[in-house]
Formats: structure tokens, C-alpha cells, sequence
């Protein structure tokens, strides 16, 4: 028996109007796989991304989701989001803005159990109630991933949400992504310039490069995919 | 001094406005819009003027002039850079059609002073009605649009992924805006409007770290100043909105020294 895909990218093209950022990309993402997007600055791993999102028109191609997209919630955690140091919200305020749209103004019985869960599955418990300016890197991109997560999405997208951690910071955050997408089969989209963090993780890779692009199991992967990935990791601001 | 009717108007229309001061203030500073809340309350002034000018209520006045031009700034300034320079622009012109309409009537310039500087004893029981009546609208539609208000004033980029309806919510937030400066202008003056939207809203950040403790915290600092300030303006006759900015004023330093205090 075959199940059907999540989501699949047939013929893809995006272009601007100065550059054609990827074309004729085709693509198939399986339920509960975790999928790695790596690529050089520029190469339209985010631009990817918002397409996806349906935030950006493809110039050609089409992507399908399964059953379709109504069906498939997506929890997004952006490249960049600043968040100054007198940020006010209480990371738990943080992470129940989420759960936005016409309701009622005060958290349900409901809402506030799935916020609770959230908050357990993401270490955050201890420091739920401090505002989220003084929290860590890491603490803050975990607060991130619990705010996507609170509204139970099928799939994950992840851009870049270790570029700012250092190497234990980073691990853990993907561990606990690991986690998750192993014990509720939760389709993982996580997009780097990571490459040992890729292959620890991902089952399978998309490598976005100037010209065209190369998929599959992660094992083969390319080491020397990423030039400047090599002289000393990201260069990334 | 509640046996007075123009203080029992006075208690109960500032009552309305210190509430929906706190509640509009807190989006106002997470949406740092403080300025323009500022250029608000001075196309108040000129609709107020041009209300007078053609005989209308100047409350009516203001309402036009500040829905109007809210959503034209909610238009010209969808790009953040752009904003201040566009806003300042618009301020000029208004504040300068707000002399040329007072200079074209006939009313005396205390009129001009109530408008600028509020007044406590022009309030009617029918300003009370409409002042309580416009409270109501505004925080209405706070409460129906509340969700998805809170995600995009407080995590823009988190509300623009998810793809809420970012540029309607502002529009719907600049009316809003518009309906509280014209409603506050009612008892503080359009100088000093920007002291009751702002200032109580700001201090309570300092104090509360949830979006419902610092619409509560802002409230609760707005009326402590309004109910304050019309009773030391009964007491001593000194204008109102002196005693309203002094303790708004008092109150946030009190913040930043908490906060001070805090981080040690
Ligand atoms: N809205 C846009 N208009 C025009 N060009 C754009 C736009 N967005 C992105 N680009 C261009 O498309 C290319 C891909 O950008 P994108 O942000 O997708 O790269 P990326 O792989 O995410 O890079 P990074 O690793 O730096 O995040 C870049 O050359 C960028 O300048
Ligand atoms: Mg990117």
C-alpha cells in the first residue's frame, strides 16, 4: 500500500525580476520524514520556503499538498525575528499568541492544556514565566519552535533557527526537533548551512545551488556541498 | 463634589476614557506608534477647529478629521521608513488648518483653549452618552479582533508568516486610535491626549508581562490619574490635564526606577 506524499514540488521555478532563483526543481516530501535544505547565502532556501507558504508565486511549476493544502497546517519559524532585550511578553504570553484568529479574547480550558504541553516538550517550564527579552539564544529559539508547535501543525519549517547558537545549544535544540518528529511523525522541513548538523538529523537533503540542485538520503550528501561551510561554517548576519 | 453635576459628567466620561486609553495604549507601544498618536491628536485640534468653524459638535469635528486621516497615514506609511517624515508632513498641514479654522470664527479663543487643553466643566450629560457609547465600539471590536491584534502588535514577523491579514488589522487599529484620541481629547485637551495613550500603557510594560496585566496595569494607572486630576483640579482650581500629566508623569518614572531597581 502507498500512502500519499505530503507535499510535492513539480517543475518549480521562481524568478525575480533581476534572477531566476531555482527552476525545473521537483521534489517529494514524505509524512513524518525530516527534510534538510542546505545551500550558499542566496541560493533560495527561504525564497523556497515562502513559496511553499504560498507567500510567493512560482513563475512555473506547481506544489501540491496532500490531501490539500486546508488539510496541512504549517508551524513556521522565520530567519529572522528581533526581539530586543525589554521584549515584555512572558515567553508563555509569547508562545499563545499563536493561537490567533476570531475567538473569544481569554484561553480555553483547551488552549491553555495544549500551551502547558508545549511548554513541557520544549524544557521551557522552568522559565515559562519570565519575559522572553531575558531569555537565551537558545531559550528564545526554543520559545520560537513551542510557539509554531502550540497550534499542532503537520509539518515544521526551520530557517536557519541554529544559525545564532553555539554547538550545545544547537544539538539540543535539534534533538528535542528530532524528538518530536519521531514520536508524533511530525514532517520536518529544516533549512542550514549546517552540514554535520544535517546529516545527524535529516533523512534527506535538498541542495539548492547556482546551478540547479541534487536530492536524496542524506547519506549522500556531498561533504564538500557548502565552499564557504568549510572555512570556518556560516557566514551568516 | 459629586453633588456637583459637571463633576459627576467629569467622573464618569473620564472613567470611560482613562479605560480605553490603557487598553488602546498597550498596542500603541508595542506598535510603537507613539508618534503618531501624537499627529493624531493634533488633526484633532484642526477637526475640532473645523467643527466649530462649520457649526458642528467639535467631538463630530474630530471624528472626521482623525478617521480620515488615519487611514490615509495607514496608507502612505506601509513602509516603516517612510513613516516619520510622511507623519511629520501631515501634522504640519493640520496643525496650521487648525489656526486657519479658529481664525475664521467667531468664538472667542477660550474656545481654542478648551479644545488644546481640555475642559472639565463644558462636559454635558449627553457628551457622557456619546463618550461611553464610542468606549463601548472601541473596545468591541478590541474584543473581536483581540487574538489576532495581540499577535501582529506584539510578533509582527511571527503574524506575518502565518499569514494574518497584517495590513487590514492596521487599518482597523488606526480607526481605533482615531475614535480614542477624539474620545480622550474630551477631558485632557488634544495637547496632552498623547499623555493618556501613551504614558500609562509604557509604564506598565514595566510592571506586567502578559498583554491582559498590562491592558489591567495601564487601565488602573489611567484612572488613578484622571480620577486624581479632577480632584486636585476641584481642590485648587488648577487646570486638570496639569494634575493628569504630572501624575502620568510620576508614574512612569516610578517604572523605569522599578525596573532600575530590579535588574539590580
Ligand atoms: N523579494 C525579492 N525580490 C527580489 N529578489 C529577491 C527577493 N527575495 C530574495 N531575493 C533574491 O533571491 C535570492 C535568494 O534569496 P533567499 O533569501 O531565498 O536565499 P537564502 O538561500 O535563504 O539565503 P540565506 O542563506 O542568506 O538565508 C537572493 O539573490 C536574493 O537577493
Ligand atoms: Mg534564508
Amino acid at each position: 500500500m502507498t500512502q500519499k506524499p505530503l507535499l510535492t514540488l513539480d517543475h518549480l521555478a521562481v524568478r525575480f525580476p533581476d534572477r531566476q532563483v531555482f527552476q525545473d526543481l521537483n521534489l517529494t516530501l514524505d509524512h513524518g520524514h525530516f527534510l534538510s535544505i542546505v545551500g550558499e547565502n542566496g541560493a533560495g532556501k527561504t525564497t523556497l520556503i515562502r513559496t511553499l507558504l504560498h507567500q510567493l508565486k512560482p513563475s512555473a511549476g506547481t506544489v501540491r499538498f496532500f490531501p490539500n493544502r486546508k488539510a496541512i497546517k504549517i508551524g513556521y519559524v522565520p530567519q529572522f525575528r528581533n526581539l530586543d532585550k525589554e521584549y515584555p511578553l512572558t515567553i508563555r504570553d509569547f508562545i499563545s499568541l499563536n493561537l490567533s484568529g476570531i475567538r473569544l479574547p481569554w484561553l480555553s480550558r483547551k488552549e491553555r492544556h495544549a500551551i502547558n504541553q508545549v511548554i513541557q516538550q520544549t524544557n521551557l517550564a522552568a522559565i515559562a514565566q519570565r519575559p522572553l527579552g531575558m531569555a537565551s539564544g537558545g531559550e528564545k529559539q526554543r520559545a520560537y519552535l513551542a510557539q509554531a508547535l502550540v497550534e499542532k501543525p503537520n509539518l515544521l519549517i526551520l530557517d536557519e533557527s541554529t544559525a545564532s547558537l553555539d554547538n550545545v545549544m544547537k544539538y539540543d535544540l535539534l534533538e528535542l526537533v528530532k524528538k518530536i518528529n519521531r514520536e508524533q511523525k511530525l514532517t520536518v522541513i529544516f533549512v542550514t548551512h549546517d552540514l554535520p548538523l544535517a546529516k545527524q538529523y535529516a533523512d534527506e537533503f535538498l541542495l539548492l545551488q547556482r546551478q540547479g540542485y541534487q536530492t536524496g538520503p542524506i547519506a549522500n550528501l556531498p561533504e564538500d556541498a557548502l565552499v564557504s561551510a568549510q572555512h570556518g561554517g556560516a557566514a551568516h548576519v | 463634589m459629586f453633588s456637583l453635576p459637571f463633576m459627576q459628567n467629569a467622573y464618569l466620561a473620564s472613567t470611560f476614557i482613562a479605560i480605553i486609553s490603557g487598553i488602546i495604549g498597550v498596542f500603541v507601544i508595542a506598535r510603537n506608534m507613539s508618534f503618531l498618536t501624537h499627529t493624531l491628536s493634533e488633526i484633532g485640534f484642526a477637526g475640532a477647529a473645523f467643527g466649530i468653524f462649520a457649526g458642528w459638535p467639535p467631538l463630530n469635528g474630530m471624528l472626521f478629521f482623525t478617521i480620515i486621516s488615519s487611514v490615509i497615514v495607514g496608507q502612505l506609511s506601509v513602509k516603516a521608513d517612510r513613516r516619520e517624515a510622511s507623519i511629520s508632513a501631515i501634522s504640519s498641514l493640520f496643525i496650521g488648518l487648525g489656526i486657519l479654522f479658529l481664525s475664521l470664527t467667531d468664538k472667542s479663543s477660550s474656545y481654542a483653549t478648551s479644545i488644546l487643553f481640555g475642559s472639565i466643566i463644558g462636559i454635558s450629560r449627553a457628551n457622557v452618552w456619546q463618550v461611553a457609547l464610542l468606549s463601548i465600539v472601541v473596545l468591541l471590536i478590541v474584543a473581536i479582533i483581540y487574538r489576532n491584534l495581540k499577535f501582529d502588535s506584539f510578533d509582527p514577523v511571527g503574524a506575518r508568516v502565518k499569514g494574518l491579514w497584517t495590513n487590514t488589522l492596521s487599518i482597523i487599529f488606526l480607526i481605533l486610535l482615531a475614535l480614542s484620541v477624539s474620545v480622550a481629547a474630551q477631558i485632557v485637551g488634544s495637547l496632552l491626549i498623547f499623555v493618556l495613550l501613551t504614558l500609562p500603557a509604557a509604564s506598565a510594560r514595566y510592571f506586567a508581562h502578559t498583554v491582559s496585566k498590562m491592558m489591567l496595569v495601564a487601565v488602573i494607572l489611567s484612572l488613578a490619574g484622571v480620577w486624581g486630576g479632577l480632584y486636585l483640579g476641584y481642590l485648587t482650581n488648577w487646570p486638570v490635564s496639569f494634575f493628569i500629566a504630572t501624575i502620568e508623569c510620576l508614574f512612569y518614572l516610578a517604572a523605569l526606577g522599578y525596573n532600575r531597581l530590579r535588574q539590580g
